[in-house]
């Protein structure tokens, strides 16, 4: 069993199911800034699930891609609780 | 060898995210959802992050890449949780009925969104000894 056997049918499955449980509290989220963090966890699996399908493919190039979605992540959770206490104050 | 390392890695990685996800969904209230995604996802993404950097030997700017996102996970997802909870502390998000103590209750001004030490109304600049 090779590694790249390994991680296709058994860490990405997992990852899969942690991106389905997570989308299932985006929709439920009984406040907006539940959603917003189920979002910033969303990116975060997919940032892992992007550094594991470099491995699995043996291209190292998806690894910027990760790199540019850690920052996004960053810079829209930041964004939402800036305007989202600015909307609170008034 | 390097092989069973990386794997090893790779399924610590996924079983806390895993858990972070399921943390997410069977939590009962904002903070504690909160508290319980951003230790594992980061702990699992970084675990992941390191699997790759461990993957690709001979490409140095791989290596590097990878531990820049590791440094940049740690660093940012502290203060992206810290300011998302301040914000839902200020906009009256509602906690569990099983909270029984919380110490921020009257500390921050109304107007200012400033933090005082609560021993003296309308004074949270500074408190000489006491």
């Amino acid at each position: 069993m090779t590694l790249s056997t390994y991680i296709d049918y058994v860490i990405l499955p997992i990852l899969g199911v942690a991106l389905l449980l997570v989308l299932v509290r985006i929709f439920k989220g009984p406040t907006i800034v539940d959603r917003v963090i189920a979002l910033d966890l969303l990116i975060t699996i997919g940032v892992g699930v992007i550094t594991v399908f470099s491995i699995s493919t043996q291209k190292s190039t998806f690894i910027d891609v990760a790199m540019i979605l850690a920052l996004i992540a960053f810079l829209g959770t930041i964004a939402f609780s800036y305007y989202l206490e600015k909307r609170g104050r008034k | 060898m390097i092989d069973i390392l990386i794997g090893t890695l790779c399924t610590i990685g996924a079983v806390a995210i895993l858990i972070a996800a399921i943390g997410i969904l069977r939590m009962p209230d904002f903070y504690l959802r909160l508290s319980v995604t951003v230790k594992a996802a980061t702990l699992g993404g970084g675990l992941l992050l390191l699997s790759a950097a461990f993957y690709f030997p001979e490409e140095v700017s791989v290596t590097t890449k990878a531990v820049a996102i590791i440094f940049f996970l740690t660093l940012t997802a502290p203060v992206a949780a810290h300011l998302i909870g301040r914000t839902a502390y200020f906009i009256g998000t509602e906690k569990w009925k099983g909270t029984i103590r919380d110490d921020l209750a009257g500390m921050y001004d109304k107007e200012t969104h400033q933090l005082g030490s609560g021993d003296n109304e309308g004074d949270n600049i500074s408190h000489p000894s006491s």
